[in-house]
């Protein structure tokens, strides 16, 4: 076997890379390997967009076109672009990388398919940033708060309860002036 | 410290051979990728847009706030030679990716080298801290106060549903990639590590190593690190990766009693064998370096070789890579050449410990 990188000298090291129990394997000379700075293994020597095209190679619509009757759809598919930076779904498609942070309001739901494949997940619900989270983070206090609020109610220690309902009180007043 | 330090020393933070587990892990990263709001990714940005991000995240980077886990040296891409950004890549400072694909590419580096910043690899920011040893949360702690730190200065891509906003689809969400270098030698010899990594990619993580022939790694050396991003909190994903590596670093050391145990001579011999030919041999392909290498690490972690630390095998593993050997020889080299130098520079590390 050749390797894949240079294609003239034959394949002496063997990648391979599992991703959610799928296996790509990589074969390559060791001159490419040292090339590419991948002799101490690991650290993202080898693009994971090797991988992603795979993955992105298909169409989220695709099982509805079965029957060819769902031509509009592949159609919007097709030109479906980000209006800020211009990259199309197809591009994307193409390259695995978005172009800007707008793409991932203008594709939309048609990404869910896609984050659910490899993260199997659609939804972020980690850290959030303090200044440009936005009132994400004043919202998700409150939901605790409120969840507070009713455990003390229910365990008839109103004090604390007063003390946490003025504490929403202000958040929510605070959401209201933002 | 000046450019020109962080090229010719080969010491770096990471190599140690400290902190907690060192025996078995090597070192313990935490990549953080984040994006300006209104700025294109580096994929479609036009240089003055790349300059743009570059200018506000180095202004970032002199707050106050950073001088505090700094001072940092912002190095350009394009004021180095090619041999210069391998190097970087050699001591893990910097992806392959920027030193070879990047326009307008930077990176802001700590004096220690234990973090470093890179500026429009494929995300605009790429917070990475490094350490010795397993130290997972030590790291992300570091890496998330330089985060919050940053995020005082510039307007992040932040979304609320699908959180931090990223070039590549695989890092959306919290942006985050923990990964621990293991070393394994004794689950690859006696046979366990293929049952291991298939386990592995069951619970969401991914394992790397350069297989050679016969699906024997490189060196020994795997990596661990979290697949997902994306529905899963910062410190689930920390905690989950440090509980299977922390069940990897047991596993490996049972199979390493167990080799003790029940073929000590060959395990010596073996050893042994390979720190005789690292200290007499002529001539050494990187591939037998890391193996060998590897048996050496071995032998210190067993007490079976005492004049030689994990400090000195670690910055072998670095300084035996090509773009180090070439800048060590002021020149570029043959393999051939490489491989002589190689051999040379082992057997004079070597020599020097164990007077
Ligand atoms: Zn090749
Ligand atoms: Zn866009």
């Amino acid at each position: 076997m050749n390797c894949e990188e240079c294609g003239k000298r034959p394949a002496t090291l063997h990648l391979t890379k599992i991703v959610n129990g799928e296996k790509t394997e990589y074969h390559i000379c060791e001159h490419c390997a040292q090339e590419k700075g991948d002799v101490i293994s690991g650290f993202d020597n080898f693009s994971i967009h090797n991988i992603l095209s795979g993955l992105l190679n298909f169409d989220p619509m695709a099982k509805n076109s079965v029957g060819g009757s769902s031509n509009s759809q592949t159609a919007t598919q097709k030109t479906l672009r980000c209006e800020t930076c211009g990259l199309t779904y197809a591009q994307f498609s193409k390259s695995g990388r978005f172009g800007c942070s707008d793409c991932y309001r203008y594709f939309g739901d048609r990404l869910d398919p896609l984050f659910r494949r490899i993260h199997g997940n659609t939804n972020h619900i980690g850290k959030v940033p303090e200044r440009t989270g936005g009132q994400l983070k004043i919202r998700k206090e409150l939901e605790q708060l409120k969840t507070a609020l009713q455990q003390y109610i229910k365990t008839e220690e109103f004090e604390k309860a007063a003390e946490i309902r003025d504490r929403i009180r202000a958040l929510e007043k605070k959401m209201d002036q933002a | 410290m000046s450019v020109q330090q962080f090229m010719q020393n080969p010491w770096s933070n990471w190599m140690k051979g400290e902190g907690p587990d060192a025996d078995i892990v090597i070192s313990t990263r935490i990549r953080i990728a984040r994006n300006l709001r209104h700025q294109p990714f580096p994929l479609l940005a036009t240089d003055s847009q790349a300059e743009e991000v570059v200018h506000q995240v180095a202004n970032a980077s002199r707050s106050k706030a950073m001088s505090k886990a700094g001072p940092f040296e912002l190095i350009m891409m394009d004021k180095l030679q090619p041999l210069e950004k391998r190097v970087l890549v050699e001591k893990h400072l910097i992806s392959p990716n920027l030193a070879e694909e990047s326009r307008k590419g930077g990176v802001l580096l700590s004096d220690d080298e234990s973090i470093s910043i890179m500026v429009n690899e494929e995300d605009h920011i790429r917070i990475q801290v490094l350490m010795p040893g397993f130290q997972l949360k030590e790291a992300w702690d570091i890496g998330s106060r330089i985060d919050d730190i940053f995020e005082k200065h510039v307007n992040y891509a932040f979304d609320e549903t699908r959180g931090y906003l990223t070039s590549c689809p695989t890092n959306v969400g919290t942006g985050i990639r923990a990964s621990v270098m293991l070393h394994l030698p004794a689950l690859v010899m006696t046979q366990q590590i293929s049952r291991i990594l298939q386990a592995i990619n069951q619970v969401g993580l991914v394992v790397r190593g350069i297989y050679g022939e016969g699906s024997e790694a490189l060196g020994n050396l795997f990596q661990l690190s979290n697949q997902v991003t994306l529905g899963m909190s910062e410190s689930d994903i920390l905690s989950n990766l440090y509980s299977v590596a922390k069940q990897i670093v047991d596993q490996e050391r049972v199979a390493r009693r167990y080799l003790q145990e029940n073929s000590s001579l060959a395990l010596e011999d073996r050893i042994c064998r390979s720190y005789g030919i690292l200290l007499h041999a002529r001539t050494v392909e990187s591939k037998e370096a890391a193996q060998r290498l590897s048996d050496v690490r071995l032998g210190i972690d067993l007490g079976l070789i005492k004049n030689v630390t994990t400090f000195t095998i670690n910055e072998l593993l670095v300084m035996t890579q090509p773009g180090f050997l070439q800048r060590h020889a002021g020149q570029k080299l043959t393999p051939e050449q490489r491989d002589e130098r190689r051999a040379r520079l082992i057997r004079e590390r070597l020599a020097a410990h164990s007077a």
